[in-house]
């Protein structure tokens, strides 16, 4: 995709070791590649796929399965953070559509309970078609609100999806009584557990979504309007682009986005948890969106960068995992890492940077 | 004369409208419970708000400056577990609670350097310093740890009779929220720092060719958060008597509502700390009002809170609008 950005000097003159440190996905890549070595040395049997029931299975697999969400969320949160904002509500938001699916499902709505009879039948109260169609409508919902309150009543980003944050968990609650949902309904778990041709479902979940986001951004002027806008939206306004329907659009797209991941995570764990769904999931998106090449200050972004960075965070995470170290202990490594991150592409660090590799360059220029 | 009144409604607006909701959300809560009535409901607010009250203070003058912190929740549950493990390992109380209050304002120091020299914009590097701090709470102690220390326990349960009111009182640690109030007032209005504040939340750029120290007034600023949030969290243990990575979720929009509610300009520079002191009264008021009911859930505050602030930014960006427009 955007592998050499155009800058001031033209593509082909550009010696091949700027070119690949300029790239986009140099960084990313380099981070996935060093933690691979690490696992290499230290955890051979991460690298282990076996085949069992038709289907693949290993830690590889499951950086696939368990990134997907964040993968979906990352690739929504690009789209935002392209326009010049931020979403900090997905967390909330994949909590309020896993509820959302879940009381659908499960018939013990309010303070009735669960009993044995609907824990054997697989019952649903809701047939499949409309529990997914009601969770996604639910999260493209709250996308919208937040896309509205940034366009339309012009709240800063921060504050106005820090609203929907904070209330958003109790929203959650709200919706599942305040209660842990488990999920009894079999078909359900296909979107988190199930498998085709071997891989798991999610994945290609995944890759639709992002096919989609491609070909939107790509193919049709929606990409340019993005960056110009999160490059500088009154110039944007002026050129007769509608600034507020982008930024409206980007919101509503990564609540849709984070839709489906709570759909995906509620069922891959069979429950849903209105306080714990989706927890620091906003961390985590900007996490891979940084790393994927995207500025914080928006303009132009990589959707590519973005789902790589995600699976960084994953391979990452479940490293650690399989090393023993508690999931809990990792949030703060993680939060320092975004901030080396946003320090390293920052323009003090980048101009400290190129003027020692450029230094090293002019020299072999002149040999030349 | 009637000039001047209508000049002294448009300065104090914001505050007045914030003084005027305080009193009548107050009013309804004593008319539907009669247990509101009585004075201590009153002082109630200041005992179970006091953490609270202490953050929005420092928020109050991050937001003047047109930036945010959102750390505060952070640095409060990390000071929290970082004191009651200390105090367990036979600490003294006296040597534990400077060291919070130091390294609080350190952790705000150093978020105010990533934000000033490396122009990180101030809810991203916050927003990490948030995570940074929770995370090591629970690198600390995954569970909740216990305060048992005797000056602790000493300071939670002393209680301060209020001069002239019968029967009512407060806690000790609750008098320090009032205390930094009147140092804030103090340092906002009468002090040079006050007023550079004022002047990097109207315009940055002016504030800086003005000659202003916007780096290091900027940088001070988010110490005083730290040392704030910090503060707040040796408060919440005294009150809780126990420290835990998971206190206190969500306090940075409680304080950020608070510090709207008050009248404070999200893009900074208007408004000022008495209003503070309002807007986490009428939130105090609210959540009174839903304990009191008891049939309501402890989520409804969550959603109440998200709601109020809404409205408010609303009635701002209407007030501020107008004004503009005159």
């Amino acid at each position: 995709m955007n592998s050499t950005p155009l800058g001031k000097r033209s593509v082909s003159s550009t010696p091949l070791l700027s070119r690949i440190r300029e790239s986009r996905l140099f960084w990313p890549l380099a981070a996935l590649a060093v933690i691979l070595i690490f696992d290499a040395i230290f955890i051979p049997s991460f690298f282990r796929i076996g085949v069992q029931d038709g289907h693949l299975y290993g830690n590889l697999i499951d950086v696939l399965n368990n990134g997907a969400p964040l993968m979906l969320v990352a690739i929504g949160m690009t789209m935002v953070i392209a326009t010049g904002g931020v979403d900090l509500s997905v967390g909330a938001v994949i909590a309020i559509s896993a509820a959302m699916g879940a009381v659908l499902i499960n018939p013990a709505l309010g303070d009735r309970l669960v009993t044995n009879d609907i824990l054997t039948k697989d019952a649903t109260n809701t047939p499949l078609g409309v529990i997914v169609l009601v969770t996604l409508l639910a999260g493209t919902l709250c996308g919208l609100w937040n896309g509205l309150l940034v366009s339309r009543a012009r709240i800063q980003p921060m504050v106005a999806t820090l609203i929907l944050m904070v209330a958003g968990r109790g929203i959650a609650q709200l919706i599942t009584n305040g209660q842990i949902i488990t999920i009894y309904y079999t078909p359900y778990f296909w979107f988190g557990n199930g498998f085709i041709l071997g891989l798991p479902v999610s994945i290609y979940i995944v890759a639709t979504v992002f096919a989609i986001a491609w070909w939107v951004t790509r193919k049709t002027p929606i990409g340019l309007f993005v960056e110009s806008v999160g490059i500088n939206p009154k110039a944007t306004y002026y050129t007769g682009i509608s600034e507020q329907n982008i930024k409206l659009l980007a919101y509503t797209f990564c609540g849709f986005c984070s839709a489906i991941a709570g759909l995906i995570l509620s069922s891959y764990v069979h429950s849903a948890d209105g306080n714990n769904n989706g927890l620091n999931y906003e961390l985590d998106a900007i996490l891979a969106v940084v790393m994927g090449g995207t500025l914080m200050s928006g303009g132009r972004f990589s959707l590519l960068g973005s789902v790589i960075g995600a699976l960084v965070i994953w391979t990452f995470t479940l490293s650690m995992y399989t090393l023993g170290v508690p999931d809990k202990a990792l949030l703060a490594g993680r939060a320092v890492l975004v901030l080396l991150v946003i320090l390293l592409y920052s323009d003090q660090s980048r101009r400290l940077l190129n003027r020692l590799l450029d230094r090293k360059g002019a020299h072999h220029g002149a040999a030349d | 004369m009637a000039q001047r009144t209508k000049l002294f409604l448009w300065r104090h607006g914001p505050l007045l409208t914030t003084l005027s909701i305080f009193i009548l959300a107050y009013f309804i809560g004593a008319q539907m419970y009669p247990a509101m009535q009585k004075p201590q409901a009153f002082f109630n607010l200041f005992i179970n708000n006091g953490p609270l009250l202490i953050i929005s203070i420092g928020m109050t003058f991050v937001i003047l400056t047109g930036g945010i912190d959102l750390s505060v929740g952070g640095v409060l549950a990390l000071t929290t577990t970082a004191s009651a493990v200390l105090l367990q390992n036979g600490v003294s109380p006296a040597l534990v609670m400077p060291l919070m209050l130091i390294m609080g304002t350190a952790l705000g120091c150093i978020l105010g350097c990533i934000i000033h020299f490396f122009k990180v914009q101030p809810f991203i590097a916050t927003l990490m310093g948030l995570f940074f701090a929770r995370g090591i709470a629970y690198i600390i102690s995954l569970t909740s740890v216990t305060i048992t220390d005797s000056f602790y326990k000493y300071l939670a349960l002393s209680q301060v009779p209020i001069p002239f009111v019968p029967n009512a009182y407060v806690y000790l640690p609750s008098l320090i929220g009032p205390a930094l109030l009147l140092v804030a007032i103090y340092v906002s209005f009468f002090t040079r720092f006050g007023r550079t504040v004022y002047a990097i939340g109207n315009n940055e750029q002016s504030a800086r060719l003005m000659g202003l120290p916007v780096g290091r007034t900027k940088i001070i600023v988010y110490s005083l958060s730290g040392f704030c949030s910090a503060l707040a969290g040796i408060v919440f243990s005294i009150s809780l008597l126990a420290g835990y990575g998971q206190f206190a979720t969500g306090i940075e929009l409680d304080a950020i509502a608070s510090v709207v509610m008050g009248g404070t300009l999200l893009t900074g520079g208007a408004g000022n700390v008495i209003g503070t002191l309002f807007g986490v009264l009428i939130e105090g008021t609210i959540i009174s009002i839903l304990q009191y009911n008891g049939t309501l859930s402890s989520w409804w505050t969550r959603i109440g809170v998200g709601v109020l602030t809404l409205v408010f930014i609303g009635i701002q960006s209407i007030f501020y609008m107008q004004k503009r427009h005159s």
